[in-house]
């Protein structure tokens, strides 16, 4: 088999690690498993789209740098819809999850974050149609860099900057006050609070984070795939089955999950065939519940 | 005449929705089991029986010919088996491993009937389900019918069945584990084992729901078994009252009634190429309405589950009310 599958693998990979972060944050902070992150991928999309038209209507037509496929509008746009994604994840736990939080029944918030998905969901395809849309129709030419593999000059850049958006989250995990807060907070939550974390500001940066970077992943699959309303949706097996993998709360946990995941299906479907993707996840994920339910880089939970 | 013809239609798939809700209520409402992936175990009795009792088809496996009830009977085994598979995997971790499990389960039994040509027929699905009494279909309002006794009949008969199970020693060790898990398994009652047969038999409902479904319309594809089917029957069971199979009845046939109300309605309000539009506005309104009775009315109509939090977890919630502050 030809090693274009190791390119296609990081690629996904960094989609559904971005993801991931978001949803093993969500897990290990706030304890629930959110369905509706997918749909904030796919509404963070949404939005950076809007923004580029925007700005295309009012600057007119503007050049791509160089060899990329799309130009500063988009990089504005990705800022918006990040800024945008983190506000809508605030506002569903404002209205929805901190409520029925307060309750106390973990299983509940699952139910309802079930519930916004669908409603989220169905208002983008309200909204926009569910007719596949793009940032670009350009076509690029991808250079072969040895071994058989190709890549192209938008895939290099998005592979970068997931690694530096991934450095970026684990060097504030681990460096800084709020990260450390929320690594206690997720440890143990009575704890945390004795010695005066602020619970409801770590929470806010949880939604923050997890928005955000759902945002990018989701434009990334816009630049690399294509847009629709059903995108979020279809990532989110891949993306709790890498949180898992990861082991739940651990941020190099979820992006190597992710990768893991993604160089998989992307094995998958030059062996058996694209229709199968969709079940490499799964029968990882079953894998790790079985073998190890904790993941690689997981904690027992006490 | 034709409205008692469309009532006896509305109503048979109505009460096809209390059953799968009936099964949904074994595992939630009784066990405080997580399913969002009921689509899928619908979906698989929906084929077994259909594989079990369909002529043959050359171009597919099986097509065996055999009489309703056995595909009936098959599809409760093979969706029980399905289910019991499911929460040996999962039951004994988090109960949120359980619902991303599930999902995963819908996920790749939907990815199955695409796929899987020779099995499931792949999107054209599959045709000629025998009907019982499909001899009276020349007359439809006879024909509907005889429909609705049948699944009047079966509904009827796991209605009862389940609320027996319920007030059974079995039933109320399910509750007893529900409500305080730590006190039932310190008076010997092995958690995981009951939790894995009620989510079994929950499952062979939910089948036996899909299976009565494809015999009636006599045809099933893949796009029968969304995410969107899950999504009807928990609000139908959440507006019910999870806990009580009297309000997973009740509950099915009231959501199924604004669903086809508001669907009917849409089509009168709508062009025609508006109308998938539309659709979707009608999903929007029934997700803000789970979340809705979640936050304002969390028992439902008939529900009996309790509101306190569990004592096993007291110091957890107490971090996630602070959480929510």
């Amino acid at each position: 088999m030809s090693l274009q599958f190791v390119v296609d693998g990081l690629l996904t990979g960094s989609m559904i690690g971005l993801g991931a972060i978001g949803v093993t944050l969500t897990y290990s902070i706030l304890r629930f498993s959110n369905f509706a992150h997918g749909d904030f991928m796919a509404w963070g999309t949404y939005a950076t789209l809007a923004v580029v038209s925007a700005i295309g209507a009012t600057f007119g037509k503007v050049a791509p740098i160089a060899p990329l496929s799309f130009g500063w509008p988009l990089l504005v746009a990705l800022v918006v819809g990040m800024a945008f994604t983190a506000v809508l994840a605030l506002l569903l736990d404002k209205v929805l999850f901190s409520r029925l939080r307060s309750q106390g029944q973990a299983i509940i918030v699952v139910m309802a974050s079930f519930g916004a998905s669908m409603a989220l969901r169905s208002l983008l395809e309200f909204t926009f149609s569910s007719r596949p849309t793009y940032f670009s129709r350009a076509i690029q030419i991808a250079m072969p860099v040895g071994f058989g593999i190709r890549i192209t000059p938008d895939q290099i850049t998005l592979l970068l900057l997931t690694a530096v958006l991934v450095l970026g989250v684990h060097l504030l995990m681990t460096r800084t006050q709020t990260g450390r807060s929320m690594q206690a907070l997720s440890q143990n939550a009575a704890l945390a609070r004795i010695v005066g974390i602020d619970v409801a500001s770590v929470v806010r940066v949880t939604w923050v984070i997890g928005g955000a970077l759902a945002c990018v992943a989701g434009v990334m699959i816009g630049i690399l795939v294509q847009i629709r309303p059903f995108m979020g949706f279809d990532m989110l097996l891949p993306m709790f089955a890498a949180a898992i993998l990861g082991g739940i709360g651990s941020i190099p946990g979820a992006v190597l999950g992710g990768l893991i995941i993604g160089l998989a299906e992307a094995g998958a479907v030059q062996l058996i065939g694209a229709e199968w993707r969709a079940a490499v996840s799964f029968i990882i994920l079953m894998a790790v519940l079985f073998v190890r339910p904790i993941g690689l880089f997981g904690v027992r939970e006490r | 005449m034709d409205l008692l013809g469309y009532g006896a239609f509305f109503l048979t798939t109505a009460l096809i929705f209390s059953l799968v809700t009936l099964g949904l209520n074994l595992q939630w409402g009784l066990t405080g089991l997580f399913n969002v992936g009921l689509a899928g175990f619908v979906a698989i009795g929906a084929y077994t029986s259909a594989l079990l009792t369909t002529p043959d088809d050359a171009a597919r496996l099986g097509g065996f010919g055999l009489p309703i009830l056995v595909g009936w009977a098959g599809a409760m085994v093979v969706g029980g088996i399905a289910a019991a598979l499911t929460g040996m995997a999962t039951l004994r971790l988090r109960s949120d491993y359980l619902a991303i499990t599930t999902f995963g389960v819908a996920v790749v039994v939907q990815l199955v009937a695409l796929n899987a040509q020779k099995l499931t027929g792949g999107p054209f699905g599959i045709g000629f389900i025998p009907r019982p009494f499909g001899s009276l279909a020349e007359t439809p309002l006879l024909f509907n019918l005889s429909n609705l006794a049948v699944v009047s009949a079966v509904t009827l008969i796991a209605y009862l069945a389940l609320e027996h199970l319920s007030r059974s020693p079995w039933g109320r060790v399910l509750k007893a584990l529900r409500e305080d898990e730590r006190a039932a398994i310190s008076l010997g009652k092995s958690a995981r084992f009951y939790r894995v047969q009620a989510f079994a038999v929950g499952g062979a409902i939910m089948a036996l729901a899909g299976a009565l479904q494809a015999h009636f319309t006599g045809f099933i594809a893949p796009d029968n078994y969304l995410p969107i089917l899950t999504f009807q029957v928990w609000v139908m069971l959440i507006v019910g009252g999870s806990g009580s199979n009297l309000g997973a009845v009740i509950g099915s046939i009231l959501v199924w009634g604004i669903w086809a109300g508001s669907g009917t309605l849409t089509s009168i309000l709508f062009s025609p190429e508006q109308q998938a539009r539309a659709a979707s506005l009608q999903i929007v309104a029934i997700g803000v309405m789970l979340c809705l009775i979640l936050l304002i009315r969390p028992t439902g109509l008939f529900g009996d589950r309790p509101r306190r939090p569990k004592p096993g977890k007291q110091t957890k919630a107490a971090g996630e009310s602070g959480a929510g502050s």
